[in-house]
């Protein structure tokens, strides 16, 4: 019983009265676990979830840790010894070919663009898990169907992620094979390790987003999850940023 | 005031379901978790107070041979690599933990769970750095362990690797319990609370929190370049492939010096509540201390380079970080002065703690005063790598940080355990460490400016040190009984202390107004503040009468207006009250020790492919596995 504490003696009504407000925290969890009961509503001081806080002081820091990868590498640019080199030509030791500059800009755009359309289908994601509960306007085509499918644009985030690894495995690979590797130079070490970074941020997103998806297929995304989602976008689109910016300093501007 | 029940009554309640051992394995309550990091951090405490004594027996006189030159390294850079991340940071965090939700009106930090990974990240990562020493295989290459001298070329054993990956570790634990405390105090402040009315313990703590989210990525991304070139052959730091030998003093100052203000800030904050709670009058200038914690933390981030006026950067780059070196100071000398005035007129009870915290004005200024001597570019290339580089920032640490982290022990013992430390002991142990710290340290000016360098193991007797060495290590010697008379204190107080009341110092903060030890759920009903004071409007209002107040929290009773404000003498349990409680839960633990493990087998790769993949794989099926097993579990069990 309430009415009393442990040793029997009885908690006065001012405190039982005032008591009972919920623990002032979030609960960090994505299942759903109050079943019948409802959800408790937590007090916090700006009226935001408290993950929503978190994440972006979590961005923030990520933005120091970018910012010290593309600085080194700006550091660094142009002083590698031996070649292969971005943007200019460079002799093989080995046969005394030359070779031309390494950087393949029109692959790395279609990447680009591919990493671009899934920051697209994220927010038709969010949208979508928002706006679950939302009847279908009479008459409503297929247009209006796919929009609404929170599956169908959390696939296309994924598969879009997974695309931009893919082109990002393919560029990896096709360096190696002209000699570029993390200990030929200056150049590779800065340029697999802050590329590198960037993808496993990307790989990381995917296996989020994959979640999401496997629980919307479980049970049903619906707004109730819209914070869960909105975070998982928030990092996705930053991740997305993070990369115009590489794109810029490391392709497009030549030395 | 009642007084509290004989013993601490909460730690079997708090679960509801585990005992003993258990209890501290699966704890998410953010006072559990906070004892844990302080007994933890006072142990590293002790243990780098040992190889510090070991040192100094060492330097003793000329030409001694207690250790070895290459021991001696390992003494040095364990030494400042443990007080640094183990004691210094640590201890801090026991007092973010245990304070700032109680500072706050919380029930808990905004996540828990995280909250003890934090601690078992910190925990194993400290074993980690710390067991080689055992062995003799310890970290070498000084707490700063500067690139290229820390790669594979010049330091080929498994020594830096320790270092390297341990150093990853605990910025791991660093950077999560930032993000939590940082959301705390953003987001858990009791209604009232904006931000000018926030304890000035957890203002200072929460810039220290930007500072670690800030500075620390830094760091990391030095230390995976470190990683990559010893692991992979990777060139960051490798001179003959045209790296910059100066890539990693860069990286390593600009997270180093706000660092030191990260030590330094959370004792500040210590001792902003010590004093006015001790002087009896509010703390003097409060926005301004708030605005001057923040001007600290911002310049921070621009004065690394004057750890580097050796290195030859011209006179554009020494000119600027001289300066802004020089600008600094005027935030750090106006809380100075913002405490004496906060003393100043006050009838002073000179309580252990009260004792410390001056001890803090007194040494820092004297740190702070040989930081400026060096912020000047002549003046520093005469001191830089001398034991004058030494006694300054021993007099901002030791005299600094540990005084303050000191006066918040004595302070808020009676809060964490019901009981008082005991008052002659705590000023037998003040006067002790003063005068030990002062001997110790002090001479070290002098064999520095007649050219001693630091970390020679060494030295040739008649260049005019000899007496001064002497004299250090007779303070070292000194400073052992110091401690011991401490840890007799705090040990023997727990059971045997005299019993203290919930406000066992008259304070006028929130953590004040709740029994002592605090129950699970902290305070009973969610206060309502509105002022800086809310204890001392209740007790003292003749002393907060100069202080903003709003309506809110003000209950209206014709003739007077009362504050809605009480001290809570009584201890529940959160089932009593239905107040719902974060269940107890093993999976940080297994998340944090799954990335230790996963740390191991890197490490082990070079010595064993095997050994080290298999470390990999089976420290990251734990890490994701309990993780994945963490975040779909909810926070809260139901009553
Ligand atoms: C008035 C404020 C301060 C000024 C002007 C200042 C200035 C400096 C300068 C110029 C150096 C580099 C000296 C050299 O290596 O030649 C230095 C070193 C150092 N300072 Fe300070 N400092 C101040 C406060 C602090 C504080 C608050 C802390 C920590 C709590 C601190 C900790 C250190 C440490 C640990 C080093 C040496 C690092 C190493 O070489 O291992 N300083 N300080
Ligand atoms: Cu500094």
């Amino acid at each position: 019983m309430r009415a009393a504490d442990s040793a029997g003696r009885p908690i006065p009504s001012s405190v039982l009265s005032l008591g009972a407000q919920p623990l002032v925290s979030a609960n960090a969890h994505a299942a759903p676990a109050h079943g019948g009961h409802e959800e408790h509503h937590h007090y916090t001081t700006t009226g935001l979830d408290s993950r929503k806080i978190a994440i972006w002081a979590f961005i923030g820091s990520e933005c120091m840790l970018f910012a010290s990868l593309i600085s080194t590498y700006l550091i660094y640019k142009g002083r590698s010894i031996v070649g292969p080199f971005p943007h200019t030509a460079w002799t093989n030791p080995q046969t005394g070919q030359v070779m031309k500059p390494i950087l393949n800009i029109p692959v790395t755009s279609a990447s680009t663009f591919v990493l671009l359309m899934s920051s697209l289908a994220m927010v038709l994601a969010l949208a979508a898990v928002e706006n679950k509960d939302k009847p279908l306007p009479a008459g409503a085509g297929l247009g209006d169907r796919m929009l609404a499918s929170s599956k169908l644009w959390l696939w296309a985030t994924c598969l879009l992620g997974a695309g931009f690894l893919a082109f990002q495995a393919y560029e990896f690979t096709s360096f190696v094979h002209e000699g570029l590797t993390i200990k030929t130079n200056l150049f590779g070490s800065t340029f697999f390790t802050l590329t590198g970074f960037h993808g496993a941020h990307v790989t990381a997103g995917v296996i989020w987003l994959g979640t999401l998806l496997a629980i919307d297929y479980k049970r049903g995304l619906g707004p109730k999850d819209a914070l869960n989602v909105d975070i998982a976008a928030l990092y996705w689109h930053f991740v997305d940023v993070v990369w115009i910016a590489i794109f810029t300093l490391l392709y497009l501007i030549p030395d | 005031m009642a007084t509290v029940a004989a013993s601490p009554t909460y730690a079997s309640h708090a679960t509801g379901e585990k005992e003993g051992i258990m209890a501290w394995l699966t704890t998410t309550d953010h006072k559990k978790i906070g004892t844990l990091y302080l007994h933890t951090s006072l142990f590293f405490f002790i243990f780098g107070g040992l190889e510090a004594v070991l040192m100094r027996w060492q330097l003793m006189k000329p030409n001694m041979t207690v250790v070895t030159a290459d021991q001696f390294n390992q003494l040095f850079t364990m030494h400042g690599t443990t007080m640094v991340f183990l004691a210094i940071m640590p201890l801090s965090a026991a007092f973010f933990n245990y304070l700032i939700p109680l500072q706050l009106g919380a029930r808990d930090v905004a996540f828990p769970r995280l909250n003890a990974f934090s601690y078992w990240v910190y925990l194993f990562g400290g074993l980690f750095i710390t067991i080689p020493i055992f062995g003799w295989m310890a970290p070498n290459g000084g707490w700063f362990a500067y690139a290229p001298l820390s790669g594979r070329t010049y330091s080929p054993g498994i020594n830096m690797d320790f270092w390297v990956l341990g150093i990853q570790i605990l910025g791991v634990s660093s950077l999560a319990a930032a993000f939590n405390f940082a959301t705390t105090v953003i987001n858990l402040r009791a209604p009232g609370m904006n931000l000018m009315r926030m304890p000035m313990f957890t203002w200072m703590s929460f810039v220290t929190q930007f500072l670690i989210i800030l500075a620390f990525p830094v760091i990391t991304i030095a230390l995976v370049f470190l990683q990559f070139d010893r692991f992979f052959g990777t060139n960051f730091y490798q001179v003959s492939a045209g790296a910059d030998p100066l890539l990693w003093q860069h990286l390593f100052w600009v997270f180093g010096h706000p660092e030191v203000y990260i030590l330094i800030l959370p004792a500040f904050g210590l001792v902003s509540e010590v004093l006015p709670t001790n002087s009896k009058k509010p703390l003097f200038g409060y926005p301004v201390m708030a605005y001057s914690g923040i001007l600290i933390g911002f310049l921070g981030f621009g004065v690394w380079a004057h750890h580097m006026f050796a290195v030859g950067m011209g006179p554009i780059g020494d000119t600027v970080f001289s300066l802004t070196t020089m600008l600094i100071a005027i935030p750090t000398g106006v809380k100075i002065f913002n405490w004496i005035f906060t003393m100043w007129g006050g009838s002073i009870r000179f309580t252990a703690a009260m004792k410390f915290a001056i001890g803090l004005i007194a040494l820092f200024t004297i740190g702070g005063i040989s930081g400026i001597s060096h912020s000047s570019p002549p003046s520093d290339l005469q001191q830089t790598d001398t034991y004058y580089i030494v006694a300054h920032f021993h007099y901002v640490l030791f005299g600094g940080a540990i005084m303050g982290i000191f006066s918040g022990i004595y302070h808020y013992f009676p809060k964490m355990y019901g009981r008082y430390m005991n008052e002659t002991l705590g000023t037998w142990h003040f006067w002790l460490n003063f005068i030990a710290m002062n001997l110790t340290f002090f001479p070290m000016h002098f064999s520095g400016m007649l050219g001693m360098p630091r970390r020679i193991y060494t030295y040739d007797a008649n260049q005019g040190w000899d007496t001064f060495n002497m004299i250090s290590t007779a303070g070292a010697f000194l400073l052992m009984p110091a401690t011991l008379i401490f840890i007799y204190n705090f040990f023997s107080s727990k059971k045997g202390g005299e019993p203290a009341p919930p406000n066992a110092w008259d304070a006028a903060t929130l953590e004040w107004s709740i029994p002592s030890p605090p129950p699970e759920y902290n305070f009973a009903k969610i206060p309502v503040v509105h002022s800086r004071y809310p204890l001392w409007d209740l007790t003292h209002p003749e002393r907060t009468k100069d202080v903003p107040h709003t309506d809110a929290g003000m209950v209206h009773t014709g003739e007077h207006d009362v504050v809605d404000m009480h001290i809570e003498t009584e201890t529940f349990t959160a089932k009593q009250l239905g107040i719902p409680m974060p269940s107890a839960t093993i999976k940080p633990f297994w998340t944090a020790l799954g990335m230790v493990i996963m740390f191991t087998g890197l490490l082990m790769m070079p010595h064993n492919k095997t050994a080290g993949y298999a470390g990999i794989g089976v420290g990251a099926a734990m890490l994701v596995g309990f993780l994945y097993a963490w975040l779909t579990t909810p926070l809260e069990e139901h009553h």
